[in-house]
């Protein structure tokens, strides 16, 4: 089961070589890691989702506590988040599958950025699964380059970190 | 303007006058290129703060960590950029493996050259991240003071550790003021819930074989009188990781000794059979264990640790109380009630019986050379109650950790977590630059030839550190399993060397004594403790088949104990 993990760190030199670093050495592996500044520009917030059961949860929660510049740590509650991704995806612009990703960019309420004879840019922003599933459509029309900024989460509500 | 608070001066004395302000009395080190700024000051302020040159910077990481485990003070070392770096590499991981609190002050290439593969330009805090609790580059003169300041805090806080400070040359020549400021107090660590607190007394209450287990944790609470107290209220028995030698005195006899993969038989068997295990500032090492998922399957285990990420980090636990280790224990202490375990005293007594029965049976397997146990009990009959003991790694180290007497606190230093062999001279010379007191090294052959450059420094500062150095010719400890677990395959463990260690001593301006029978070793070591005017090796010849036992299997379970080399070799 994947889960997310919001770390609020001080925004310094170098702390997110320390993140990174101490989730590589423990030997954690992650699906993907987002950071940017917050309200506060003196922190930043690292989102980190990953794979493991409780136990692992637990290890690099409290191995991140221990870092001087992490602030606070908390996996948030898939139920009671909100999570996005953004990707843009280059796909070739041919008179066979225009149309096509054109329709799929509005089913999938995407949206075209950059139209130039040979390639069409989209941007899909939402859940990690409705980036897959437009992946995969894209998939057989010829995608030639593609990238995604890994989840961003929030909690519901007026809770916070 | 502002108002000038302070003294104008340049980065390198604002490092030397924080350095002072925080308590720092000693310091070991190394000069280099990129330190030179820094040793200039110390130069103009060798009357108020004393540096020690050692001969290698991996010396003055050992005997700063050294001087932190006997006085419980920050050690302080430094070096230059580079290589005087990385020379600091495996004193810094062995203090951060211990949670030994040590400040490491590098110097860097000036901000300008950053980046730029200068000469002996390294980034050592990359280098350095996975080995210290934290590190910092101060790339300006204005947060130096309070950099170094947080350093101190964040090394004494909590779980003691490393924390490395790299200053590139222009912050040491950059002007700025310097206010000084009071010496910083560790952070606070908050007791344990009073809720986990109250579940503890109440499993403890409902328990029938308690075993108290006490870890490196313990070493600096000055729990000694609290414990034994405790121990008797509930009547439990003590054992101790390997970390945790040293704060109990071993002529308790409520105290078992060390328990895991060389420890005491009573204390490991103890271990293994008690219904309830009160573990305090322990962290469950592998080599403490034995195989995780057989440890203490019959018992309730509560875990007392200030760091949260050790609670049920090696082996699941019951209760894990996160906290001060001093003042929640206090707490348990006096909560609990009196109790008494006869059948559990019984069973113990037996298991002391049993220990002694076997060490007969090893004393009679030794009729031409020294039992180990035979030449540790000389040493505790001639070492008074303060005097240091520091090791090396290997064979040696682990006979130390079973046959020392200790009776006092904080009178052994020895790298157990990292296992860093030749971290013995330096912590020995570290250890008396912080006491005075009598200083022993136990070290073996393998060992001393990693860094006994540092007899130079011995030499040079007349440190009177006694060396007892057990010499089988072979690297023991590997050559141990070798012989039980590798077919006798003994490879790269015969050392084959023609070194003289009277001559090499006598080469450096030390004493040196050659002994091969437990007499000669009796002369010569108590000589040398009552002289103490300079370093003396004692080249102590012993057997090359000489094993560490009791001992339990690489991956093996506390069951497969083995007591006696036969049961291995058939």
């Amino acid at each position: 089961m994947r889960k997310v993990i919001a770390v609020y760190v001080e925004n310094k030199y170098g702390v997110l070589t320390r993140v990174s670093g101490l989730i590589m050495r423990r030997g954690f592996n992650i699906d993907s890691l987002t950071v940017g500044e917050t309200e506060d520009p003196n922190y930043s917030r690292i989102t980190i989702t990953m794979d493991g059961d409780e136990y692992l949860m637990h290890q690099v929660i409290n191995q991140l506590y221990k870092l001087h510049n992490v602030k606070k740590v908390k996996q948030l509650d898939n139920s009671n988040s909100v999570e996005r991704e953004l990707m843009l995806v280059k796909v070739k612009n041919t008179k066979e599958n225009r149309a096509e990703v054109i329709s799929a960019t509005e089913i999938f309420r995407a949206k075209v950025i950059d139209y130039t004879p040979e390639a069409l840019t989209v941007e899909v922003t939402g859940p990690t699964a409705k980036i897959n599933a437009f992946i995969d459509v894209m998939k057989p029309l010829g995608i030639v380059e593609m990238c995604r900024t890994g989840v961003v989460a929030l909690e519901r509500g007026d809770s916070i970190l | 303007m502002t108002e000038k608070k302070g003294e104008i001066m340049n980065g390198a004395r604002i490092l030397i006058e924080t350095l002072i302000e925080q308590g720092v009395t000693d310091i070991f080190g190394y000069p280099g290129g990129q330190v030179i700024n820094i040793y200039d000051e110390l130069y103009k302020c060798s009357d108020r703060i004393n540096h020690v040159l050692t001969a290698h910077e991996q010396g003055a990481s050992h005997a700063a960590d050294g001087y932190a485990r006997v006085t419980g003070k920050v050690g302080v070392c430094l070096a230059t950029s580079g290589p005087g770096a990385t020379n600091l590499v495996t004193g810094i991981a062995t203090a951060m493996l211990d949670s030994v609190p040590l400040v490491a002050i590098t110097g860097n290439v000036p901000n300008s050259l950053i980046g730029r593969d200068s000469f002996q330009e390294l980034n050592i805090t990359g280098v350095t991240l996975p080995i210290t609790k934290h590190n910092y580059f101060v790339s300006r003169v204005e947060d130096l003071a309070d950099t170094i300041r947080e350093a101190f805090q964040i090394a004494k806080s909590g779980r003691p550790g490393p924390v490395l400070i790299d200053i590139p040359k222009d912050v040491q020549t950059a002007l700025y003021e310097y206010v000084p400021m009071p010496e910083v107090e560790a952070e606070e660590t908050p007791d344990a819930p009073e809720d986990l607190i109250d579940q503890a007394v109440e499993l403890i209450n409902s328990c029938k074989r308690p075993y108290i287990y006490i870890g490196g944790g313990a070493a600096g609470c000055s729990l000694t009188k609290d414990l034994m107290k405790f121990a008797e209220k509930i009547d439990a028995f003590i054992g101790t990781s390997f970390m945790g030698l040293s704060v109990m005195p071993n002529s308790y006899d409520r105290f078992l000794g060390m328990e895991g993969m060389h420890g005491h038989y009573a204390s490991t068997m103890a271990n293994k059979d008690a219904d309830l295990i009160l573990a305090v500032g322990v962290r469950f090492s592998d080599r403490a264990t034995g195989k995780t998922s057989k440890y203490c399957k019959g018992a309730k285990i509560i875990q007392l640790d200030p760091d949260i990420s050790e609670i049920g980090k090696n082996v699941p636990v019951d209760i894990g109380l996160i906290g001060n280790i001093y003042t929640s224990f206090l707490k348990i202490a006096e909560r609990v009630s009196e109790a008494s375990h006869p059948e559990w005293n019984k069973y113990v007594h037996e298991l002391v019986e049993t220990e002694k029965k076997i060490f007969a049976e090893e004393e009679a397997k030794h009729v031409d050379t020294i039992m180990p146990k035979k030449l540790f009990d000389i040493i505790n009959e001639i070492k008074d109650k303060n005097t240091i003991v520091c090791t090396d790694v290997g064979q040696h180290q682990m006979w130390a950790a079973q046959y020392t007497d200790f009776e006092a606190a904080r009178r052994f230093a020895s790298s157990g977590g990292l296992g860093t062999m030749g971290y013995g001279l330096g912590a020995a010379i570290g250890a008396y630059t912080a006491t005075k007191d009598r200083t022993i090294l136990i070290t073996g052959d393998g060992s001393f030839g990693m860094n006994l450059n540092e007899l130079a420094t011995a030499v040079t500062y007349n440190v009177p550190v006694v060396i007892v150095l057990l010499n089988n010719g072979v690297l023991g400890m590997v050559r141990q399993w070798q012989t039980l677990f590798f077919n006798q395959h003994y490879s790269n463990t015969i050392l084959e060397r023609k070194t003289d260690f009277v001559k090499l001593a006598e080469a450096f301006g030390a004493r040196g004594v050659r002994v091969s029978n437990l007499d000669e070793f009796r002369a010569a070591f108590s000589e040398a403790m009552e002289k103490q005017d300079g370093p003396v090796v004692i080249e102590t010849i012993i057997d090359i088949d000489e094993m560490v036992l009791p001992m339990l299997p690489p991956g093996g379970a506390i069951d497969d104990i083995i007591t006696a080399k036969e049961q291995v070799l058939k």
